[in-house]
């Protein structure tokens, strides 16, 4: 590893993390993150499972391939894309302590039943959060490995009832310049918007997230809740979720509608289709020194390769 | 001391410490661990930045010294030119070794079809000559004349610099334009003593040739 940590760092998150490390189990109750250990958060032992399908598709540390390592706590909350806090990797995790995450509600609603205003706190309650520890391969060309907390959106979604008319999923990210000071500036059509296909929606493997590292999910990462979808670009895992609306119409996501030749709709990963600035073929694992060749829908291939079957993915990237 | 010895005995030592400063701080935050999450990014965009910069700085010795009336400035545009190539190399060789680990296919593809990449490259071979160029020697040998026409190359390398920056952002941002802007000012002030110069020639016809600008 090239990155050497000082040795006088003593930061509380290298602590907690090797507490994780040692003490998995506890982690929940011993953090006293409130809200989360309170409900009985399940935290799955080595892997997640549900539906049948190996959804982490990959080994945690604690497996002998050591292929993929959890990336530190301190990277994973310290290198973030989110532009509504400034676009430096620095600037989320400086300024997000803006955000006030509590109260916070999210509107369901659009082609269901039984639409639905949730504030956060009934939502870590009514759906139980399990560990997953998936990778997330930004459009950048980097990735990381995270152990989520979370729920699968389609346990939100059947709460709501979808008609037959709902097609596709629209997400909406807070809009309050006041709490996000990059909103300040339109360097993004604001608020971000984002959206999935309604069968990608509720597919087993995408996640609604609440925490990671065993705590609630830290402000730069998307608190109070945020998408997870480990075999698309990172950007099209929308943090501080305000809205789900779900819709008959392809949303408008705030990339493709920016930049279409650079980042289309479905936004799978492919080492096959590069980005016209830069090659998709490699990333770099945060942590690591030699690029690692990317692989077809990050590594997910097994579990979602069928939702496209069909797609031309070089036109439909 | 006269200003001549000043500035080649005191001020030219100076700021030759002053430019190892960026490199120095990238080697202690490298040994300390400090470069962040993603150290290669980092490295890559700081040297960077400073060889654009010092390109930026070279390129405005000439005007500072008609705007301050201090000839003798010429004697640091040398050094400040050697140091923009220096940071360029860094930034190359960051490129190439850290970023790539030679892998020449994956190079060979990154400057043929990224056009960020393959005008910074341009930007870099562009300044290769100049460098060479840079001595003494190598100004008598070429003569004043062709010498100083090689190095308005320095130009198209700064051009090029703010260009690979303009089209690796994602969004909109200030630096790159900040960037364009003061080559532009600085591009604005040689044509226009140039066009001065040239009409004081045809005032003043047949007498000496315009005496060459500052070579040191
Ligand atoms: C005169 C020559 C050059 C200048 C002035 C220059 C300048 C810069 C600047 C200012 C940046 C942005 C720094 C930042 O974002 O803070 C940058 C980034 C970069 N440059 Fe250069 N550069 C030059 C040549 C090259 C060459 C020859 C290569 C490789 C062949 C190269 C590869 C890169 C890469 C990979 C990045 C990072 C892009 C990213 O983060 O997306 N540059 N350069």
């Amino acid at each position: 590893m090239l990155i050497k940590r000082p040795d006088d760092i003593k930061s509380s998150e290298i602590t907690d993390e090797r507490l994780y490390y040692d003490r998995r189990k506890f982690i929940l109750a011993a953090t006293g993150v409130g809200a989360l250990a309170a409900v009985g958060a399940s935290v799955s032992w080595l892997r997640a499972t549900g539906e049948g399908v190996d959804p982490v598709g990959l080994s945690t540390p604690f497996a002998e391939d050591e292929e993929d390592v959890l990336t530190s706590y301190e990277s994973i909350t310290g290198y973030n894309n989110f532009y509504e806090f400034g676009t430096d990797k620095l600037d989320p995790s400086k300024h997000a302590h803006t955000l006030k995450p509590r109260p916070w509600t999210v509107a369901v609603e659009g082609e269901v039943n039984k639409p639905q205003l949730f504030d956060i706190d009934d939502i870590i309650k009514s759906f139980p959060s399990e560990e997953r520890v998936y990778r997330l391969r930004c459009v950048e060309a980097w990735s990381m490995v995270i152990p989520w907390l979370g729920f699968p959106l389609k346990d939100l979604l059947d709460r709501v009832e979808p008609t037959s008319r709902a097609k596709f999923v629209e997400f909406t990210t807070l809009y309050d310049p006041e709490q996000m000071r990059g909103q300040k500036r339109a360097i993004l059509p604001w608020p971000y918007v984002e959206g999935l296909r309604m069968d990608e929606a509720m597919h087993p493997l995408t996640l609604l997230s609440v925490g990671l590292y065993g705590k609630m999910l830290p402000n730069q990462n998307g608190a109070p809740i945020r998408l997870v979808v480990p075999w698309k670009y990172g950007f099209k895992s929308i943090k501080s979720i305000v809205r789900i609306r779900l819709v008959r119409e392809e949303p408008a996501a705030t990339w493709n509608v920016v930049a279409p030749g650079e980042y289309g709709f479905y936004a799978n990963v492919n080492p096959n289709v590069d980005h016209p600035r830069w090659s998709q073929k490699r990333e770099r694992r945060i942590g690591e020194f030699r690029k690692r060749p990317t692989l077809a829908f990050n590594g997910y291939g097994d579990e979602v390769a069928h939702l496209y079957e069909g797609m031309d993915l070089t036109k439909l990237y | 001391m006269t200003q001549v010895q000043f500035i080649r005995r005191v001020l030219k030592p100076a700021v030759f410490i002053i430019a190892l400063i960026p490199a120095a701080l990238l080697v202690r935050d490298f040994f300390q661990g400090d470069l962040g999450a993603n150290p290669i990014e980092e490295i890559t965009h700081r040297t960077g930045t400073w060889a654009l910069t010092f390109l930026m700085i070279t390129l405005s010795v000439t005007p500072m010294r008609r705007l301050l009336g201090i000839g003798a400035l010429v004697h640091l545009r040398r050094m400040l030119g050697l140091f923009a190539f220096f940071y360029v190399s860094l930034h190359f060789l960051t490129y190439i070794v850290l970023d790539q680990f030679f892998e020449l296919p994956a190079i060979v593809e990154d400057i043929a079809k990224r056009p960020y990449i393959t005008v910074g490259f341009a930007s870099f071979l562009t300044l290769i000559p100049l460098a060479l160029t840079s001595t003494n020697r190598m100004v008598k040998r070429l003569g004043g004349r062709r010498w100083q026409r090689l190095h308005r190359l320095i130009y198209v390398a700064a051009a090029g610099g703010v260009l690979h920056f303009l089209w690796q952002v994602k969004v909109e941002e200030p630096r790159p334009i900040i960037y364009g802007l003061i080559l532009v000012v600085l591009l604005g002030y040689r044509i226009r003593e140039q066009r001065l110069q040239a009409r004081k020639a045809r005032r003043a016809p047949r007498r000496a040739a315009p005496a060459p600008v500052g070579s040191s």
